[in-house]
């Protein structure tokens, strides 16, 4: 039985052939409804992104239409409960740069000598070890980082300094640090593994140490892509919302040295947003900040991109 | 001839001491985070018990387990990922298979990166303004999930679109040489040789899901909520913002309690870390091309 229907269907198959000879059968069109399919989720990325935009703009676009551009970006009074209100953000600017700022000190020269240690230096099971070890560190979630800004550092801090409170610019400047530090850590290894073999060995051949070859080939080599680092490390920071609401105190003023407590941009929004009235002017506002965020990482994001992409190109 | 002159000595000597800066600076940036998760585990440890997994909190949150927090994770995470991984999918086999080098794909690209690099709390905001009011889910599991969804998309795109890039060109040349579709090459040519490398994208999700506060703090995950979540419209406790909750906001907890919140959240977010990258490892060990 089974043989003889298989001799049938090789009987019919050239008959469906010739019928369907513009080739529009069933999988044709599977081919083209996937195809839809999938671009479908191809340009998912860019509708999220400006949906995104347009909710964040939708709550708080009457604040911005409405608001005193020197009022809120030059005073530093926060008082969003007050009456009347006062919803300057000097001070939540200087929070977020002080913290970003601090953290980029701790982390830039340690990830980038990591890097280098780990694409230059360390071979074979060292090598493998480091580069998993660094993964590791990336993937621990941020209120676990707020946490120990709360629990470890803190008390850490008021021993070593001597200080009333142990919750504040320094204290969540190298939690930040340490928490950028893997994810610039690897994409500065990349971009030194980007540089061409061919120039370590012209390098060699010319008789370099392995120390001239870093610093007079690859890194000149390699410069675009570790700014590229550096600045997805900024934005990492600068978008941080979880350990800096733990670790910085969250008191709103301009900071005079590191150990004054702060309050970020992002922590604002995450402490507020609960307690204000849909609608609402303060409300509003959040969404407002929320929109600064969101223009100021897209520019740090473009840039990054723009930067790596010109070192590919070279 | 070959005798080694003061300039070789002093080239030695200078890549030795530059060899052992780098290595301190890699220990240095290695060294504090064991140190820490050391503290965690010495601490947090006798926190740990099968009771407390698999109790709710008690008295104001002071004593007792975290199951509602654990379950809530666990819902929040399935739920997300059964939009993000279809979507995230589709997504890198365009991206891999279909696109052109053109301005749209750029476009793509640079979206994806701006979805990864948006701060968490402007996603919060989105699905807030988006999930919750726009579409009217409320504050709920469906809604906070869609916002973790969406901003950890870029995650399994990226890991997809990998795996499907280290096919050889070859595979799909053999199989469109027979006849086959684009659809039927991608499907029984290209997916099945990608697939375990999507699965390790997949479990990284998992993992940077299960870790995220802010997206979830306004859209569905609440701070105590004395019932279990039935369905998708419910809302739930989480355990990323128990931590926050237990360490922050509640007066009177004791010491281990928020410890051990965070030794079971970070063991959960390492191991399955560390799955994903043993996975990728046996991978690469096994692949024949």
């Amino acid at each position: 039985m089974g043989s003889s229907s298989s001799v049938q269907s090789v009987a019919v198959s050239p008959a469906a052939e010739f019928q369907d000879i513009d080739r529009r059968n069933l999988d044709w069109y599977i081919d083209k409804i996937v195809q839809v399919l999938v671009f479908i989720g191809g340009i998912s990325a860019i509708i999220f992104v400006i949906g995104i935009f347009a909710f964040v703009t939708k709550e708080g676009y009457e604040f911005v239409v409405g608001m005193d551009w020197g009022e809120v970006f030059l005073s530093p009074y926060w008082y969003p409960s007050d009456d009347p209100p006062e919803f300057g953000i000097l001070a939540l600017m200087a929070g977020t740069a002080s913290v970003t700022g601090l953290a980029m000190v701790v982390a830039i020269p340690f990830s980038l000598g990591a890097a280098i240690f780990v694409a230059e230096f360390a071979t074979g099971k060292t090598r493998e070890a480091l580069k998993v070890l660094i993964e590791l560190l990336a993937a621990i979630p941020s209120v676990v980082w707020g946490f120990i800004g709360l629990t470890i550092m803190n008390p850490l801090i008021i021993e070593i300094f001597d200080v009333p409170v142990g919750l504040n610019v320094l204290n969540a400047g190298i939690i930040l640090g340490l928490m950028a530090a893997p994810i610039m850590t690897s994409i500065a290894e990349d971009a030194l593994k980007a540089v061409p073999d061919r120039y370590r060995e012209a390098a060699e051949a010319m008789g370099a140490t392995r120390w001239q070859l870093i610093v007079k080939v690859v890194l000149p080599a390699a410069k675009n892509g570790l700014l590229g680092a550096v600045l997805l490390g900024v934005g990492r920071g600068f978008g941080e919302t979880m350990a800096v609401l733990m670790a910085t105190g969250h008191s709103v003023q301009i900071p005079h040295s590191i150990f004054d407590s702060v309050r970020a941009l992002t922590a604002t929004i995450a402490a507020e947003l609960g307690e204000a009235a849909v609608g609402s002017e303060h409300y509003q506002a959040l969404f407002a900040i929320g929109i600064f965020l969101f223009i100021v990482t897209f520019i740090i994001n473009l840039s990054a991109d723009l930067i790596v992409r010109g070192v590919r190109k070279g | 001839m070959f005798e080694t002159t003061s300039l070789n000595t002093r080239n030695q000597r200078t890549q030795t001491l530059f060899r052992m800066l780098f290595g301190l600076m890699t220990g240095l940036l290695i060294l504090p985070v064991l140190m820490i998760l050391a503290t965690l585990i010495y601490k947090g440890g006798p926190a740990l018990s099968i009771d407390f997994l698999f109790t709710g909190p008690t008295h104001g949150m002071t004593a007792g387990g975290i199951f509602p927090a654990l379950l809530g994770t666990v819902w929040l995470v399935t739920v997300a990922l059964i939009v993000s991984v279809p979507l995230g999918v589709a997504a890198a086999i365009y991206l891999s298979e279909y696109a052109a080098d053109n301005w749209l794909t750029r476009v793509i690209n640079l979206a994806i990166i701006n979805l990864a690099g948006v701060p968490s709390i402007v996603h919060a905001l989105f699905g807030v303004g988006a999930f919750v009011i726009f579409f009217r889910f409320g504050t709920s599991i469906l809604a906070a999930s869609l916002t973790l969804a969406i901003m950890t998309l870029p995650v399994v795109i990226v890991a997809t679109r990998e795996s499907l890039q280290a096919v050889p060109l070859a595979f799909r040349e053999a199989c469109w040489n027979m006849g086959a579709t684009r659809w039927q090459t991608i499907r029984r040519v290209v997916l099945p040789n990608a697939v375990s490398g999507i699965l390790t994208g997949v479990i990284l999700e998992v993992s940077r899901t299960a870790g995220e506060t802010a997206p979830i703090m306004f859209t569905g995950a609440v701070f105590f909520t004395p019932f279990l979540p039935q369905g998708i419209f419910d809302q739930t406790m989480a355990l990323s913002l128990h931590l926050f909750v237990v360490s922050t906001q509640v007066p009177g907890v004791p010491e281990d309690l928020p410890y051990g919140v965070a030794l079971v959240l970070i063991g959960m977010v390492l191991i399955m870390n560390s799955l994903s990258i043993a996975f990728r490892m046996y991978l690469r060990g096994k692949k024949k091309w």
